[in-house]
């Protein structure tokens, strides 16, 4: 006979099985229409370039690999720095660092704003940052395009005031990329800047001024360490979004201000080289990674300081 | 004169910082709006207020044909991913830890960690290969890579008020011998509807905003209203697209307001 031990085991291993299969549609789903595809992904830039685009399949090659950053020379074949990917690349990640500096500089204060309001009224400031961030990406670049462009909002007001008489080029730049950037990721620095300011613990800050300490010495030695898990997300979460930007870079930056997103659309239409842009996605997914392994290791190190 | 209080939770600037802030995230909106009015050929010029290009957005096949099938796309991604994402937290929480359920996280959240362009490129390279074997090229690759990208979002409400419930209730049903799926139905399911609607409209939003992934997947003719729209941005636009921007606005702002108050009502 059983022990109530056995029982309780066998009861609890078909709980775990229950519980897979109740999870087996999402998971399956997931494996099939993202997880899966990057797998073949991998595979595919090892692969030789199709003369029409695709791979020839079943082949081995490094082609795609190696010019992520170099290039044959069409002359002499030797191998020399890629400098239109290096310049993509290099712009994608100073423009990604830009958008979360400028984010964290407008973001900060107005999460402040938002988290010393009346509770009341606070709800209402919260909905107001809400309500961009769910709204079409496209739609908000194509509005901040209406702002910027030659004969937008900014360019009929200045030259209606006189200051200037020609139109500013804004358009097609990356000041334009990076103003969209900063437009478009703004809700997703306050909003977790918010949830730690929210907990903030306000009587510390008057503990600091009754030591004589002042505004600015409160700001950086008592608000900015409390709220640093809250810094460190937003700024996670508005740089990795920048980083694989695809959207914003081809409606504000025009044909020649690629960002990466942009170069890997490239090689899968008219460049037509597949594992190429097999082979900078992974990159990108790997810069990503990266990102979010920093994020980790300095969350988890902020939490064992408080513990 | 009276000397103010000493205020300590101000910060010298920061209201200022604030208030420019949240005019800037709203100056474009209005101008996007504005332009809508406009009743002029061209985005260049303003000649005065004129609901024109509404009738024309309207009276547009194109258009319509792309609206009709962002809803019909949004409705099937966003009833499919609460569904199985329904399932999928029933099974992860609720529960001591047990073998594979981080990785079942990890899984269930990574459309999220990833890029959309990279899964995007990787759906064509993988969809375009199925399309020549199976000859099918319809609406099916965008419903799949939709509801897989909603999972996540439809997952969270559900998780979050899951593990705030406790299973008392359920434990009370099973000893006045109600089987589990009579359980589930009567107790569980009427006590997760409000997450349950929450996730559903997530999904919904996500699936009408997306413009990367569905961009790559969708064969020929399979314009979604975002990808119209991007593909128009290209060229001299009208402002028509400004109408369609608009219309669509008002619809997630709408949506977003539902959302809101349904999830402050306190249960």
């Amino acid at each position: 006979m059983a022990s109530a031990e056995e029982i309780a085991r066998a009861a609890d291993r078909k709980d775990i099985r229950d519980r897979w299969l109740l999870s087996a549609p999402a998971l399956i789903i997931i494996f099939v229409a993202a997880i899966g595809p990057l797998f073949v992904m991998l595979a595919y830039s090892f692969m030789v370039k199709g003369d029409y685009g695709d791979v020839k399949f079943g082949t081995f090659s490094l082609d795609g690999w190696t010019s992520v950053l170099f290039e044959r020379d069409i002359f002499d074949d030797t191998l020399g720095l890629a400098d239109a990917h290096l310049t993509i690349l290099w712009r994608s990640v100073r423009l990604s660092f830009y958008t979360t500096v400028l984010t964290l500089i407008f973001g900060f204060p107005t999460a402040y704003f938002i988290s010393t309001r009346p509770p009341k009224t606070r709800e209402v400031w919260v909905f107001l940052v809400t309500i961009p961030f769910w709204t079409n990406l496209l739609i908000r670049t194509f509005a901040m395009q209406q702002v910027i462009r030659n004969e937008g909002l900014v360019n009929t007001a200045l030259i209606q005031l006189g200051i200037l008489d020609r139109p500013l080029q804004i358009m097609n730049t990356d000041t334009a990329i990076l103003l969209g950037m900063v437009y478009v990721y703004l809700p997703l620095m306050v909003l977790p800047l918010y949830a730690s300011m929210e907990k903030l613990d306000f009587r510390l800050i008057e503990a600091g001024y009754d030591l004589y300490a002042s505004r600015w010495q409160v700001l950086r030695r008592i608000i900015l360490p409390l709220v640093k898990p809250g810094v460190i997300a937003g700024s996670i979460l508005v740089f990795i979004p920048s980083l694989g930007a695809y959207v914003i870079p081809r409606v504000l930056g025009g044909g020649k201000n690629m960002m990466l997103g942009n170069l890997i659309e490239l090689q899968f239409g008219a460049g037509r080289n597949w594992p190429l842009g097999a082979a900078i996605s992974i990159t990108l997914m790997a810069l990503v990674m990266v990102a979010l392994l920093f994020y980790v290791r300095n969350v988890s190190r902020s939490e064992a300081g408080h513990g | 004169m009276a000397k103010r209080p000493f205020d300590i939770r101000a910060q010298p600037g920061f209201g200022f910082v604030a208030l420019l802030t949240f005019f800037a995230l709203y100056l474009p909106i209005a101008a996007l709006v504005a332009y809508s009015f406009n009743a002029a050929d061209s985005l260049s010029r303003w000649d005065g207020l004129s609901l024109r290009w509404f009738i024309s957005a309207w009276q547009n096949s194109t258009v319509q044909d792309a609206s009709i099938r962002s809803l019909v796309l949004a409705v099937w991604a966003a009833a499919l991913s609460t569904v199985v994402a329904t399932m999928a937290a029933l099974a992860t929480t609720r529960t001591p830890p047990y073998p594979g359920l981080t990785f079942k996280y990890a899984f269930i959240n990574q459309p999220l960690m990833v890029p959309e362009i990279v899964t995007a490129v990787a759906l064509l390279i993988v969809f375009s290969r199925i399309k020549v074997w199976t000859g099918y090229s319809g609406l099916g690759y965008l419903v799949l890579a939709h509801t897989a990208f909603c999972i996540p979002f439809a997952y969270l409400p559900i998780r979050a008020r899951l593990e705030g419930m406790d299973l008392k209730l359920e434990q009370a049903a099973a000893d006045l011998y109600a089987n589990p799926w009579r359980t589930f139905r009567h107790v569980t399911l009427p006590l997760l509807r409000p997450a349950i609607i929450a996730g559903f409209m997530l999904a919904f939003v996500i699936s009408l905003d997306d413009v990367v992934i569905t961009e790559f997947v969708k064969s020929g003719g399979q314009d979604t209203l975002p990808t119209y729209m991007l593909g128009q941005l290209r060229r001299e636009t009208t402002p028509e697209i400004n109408a369609i921007a608009t219309v669509f606005l008002a619809l997630s702002v709408l949506l977003v307001t539902v959302f809101f108050f349904v999830n402050r009502r306190k249960p």
